[in-house]
């Protein structure tokens, strides 16, 4: 049997990465894939949590299913604006789009 | 302490493949290579459900995200033609983001070994229960109204919301007067 500080371990390397990616990267869509790469994270997080600990209540796959919504909503919305911005600015660099900059 | 079985054997192939492609979406310069490393992280995702014994997650996972979220990402790297946009892919402050992000790694990992480092500790599972809720428990509980029935149509609302904004923003305004 696998224990359940292994699928922790890996999300939480996961995460990492995401956030590494987020912080790092300089193309917007590139950032974009990072933030889904920490959303996979949490619900790795999430099911293995609900599998070794609650597997009768569903609480765990709910909120799995919830992230599963935001994350589709965030894609829309994100690469929405993205374009958006490549339409005004001819560029999806985040270092290019400094308007609210102070 | 971890017997070599099918078990094991899978859940090492698909960290590998969940890590990997994770390493190749932050790593890549072509942007195309990196949704579809993006996609080979998530199929590794998929597989852990299928290991954790939530088969639904599984094909919501493989049909939202590797489906939609995976084709939505490639199209806005053609429609932005961001991966012909060469140059560096990393900004300058990215070697002060890997050590933040090693050091944010070193403690989580430590907040996760730590509590079962001793034998017997308090959180540890020894057998998984036989009995798991599947699909039909999901659904039942997304509608019940002692369960998430409210987070259920609230999630609606956000999901047509987010699409509705998603059409107004990216429309193009000059080709709707001309």
């Amino acid at each position: 049997m696998i224990p359940l500080w292994m699928y922790l371990l890996v999300a939480a390397l996961l995460f990492c990465i995401g956030i590494y990616g987020v912080l790092a990267r300089r193309n917007a869509v590139a950032i974009l894939m990072s933030v889904e790469l920490m959303l996979n994270a949490v619900n790795i997080n999430l099911v293995a949590f609900w599998r070794y600990l609650a597997p009768q209540d569903m609480s765990g796959q709910a909120f799995a299913a919830f992230v599963f919504v935001i994350a589709a909503a965030e894609a829309a919305v994100g690469l929405a604006i993205l374009l958006f911005v490549y339409r005004t600015k001819r560029s999806v660099i985040v270092e290019d789009v400094n308007l609210l900059r102070w | 302490m971890i017997e070599l079985n099918a078990q094991t054997i899978a859940f090492a192939i698909l960290s590998v493949l969940v890590l990997g492609g994770g390493l190749g979406v932050v790593t890549t310069r072509n942007l195309v290579h990196g949704a579809l490393w993006l996609v080979l992280s998530l199929l590794g995702v998929a597989g852990y459900f299928v290991l954790l014994s939530a088969p639904f997650l599984a094909a919501v996972q493989v049909l939202v995200y590797i489906g939609a979220i995976a084709i939505l990402i490639v199209f806005a790297v053609m429609l932005t033609r961001s991966m012909t946009s060469l140059g560096e892919v990393r900004n300058r402050q990215w070697w002060l983001s890997a050590i933040t992000v090693i050091l944010l790694f070193l403690l989580l990992a430590v907040g996760i070994i730590l509590p079962v480092w001793g034998r017997g500790a308090p959180g540890e599972v020894t057998s998984l229960s036989a009995t798991v809720g599947g699909a039909a428990e999901l659904g039942a509980a997304l509608v019940d109204g002692n369960g998430f029935v409210l987070p259920f149509e609230v999630a609606s609302i956000l999901l047509t919301a987010a699409m509705i904004g998603a059409i107004v923003v990216a429309r193009d305004e000059e080709d709707e007067q001309a």
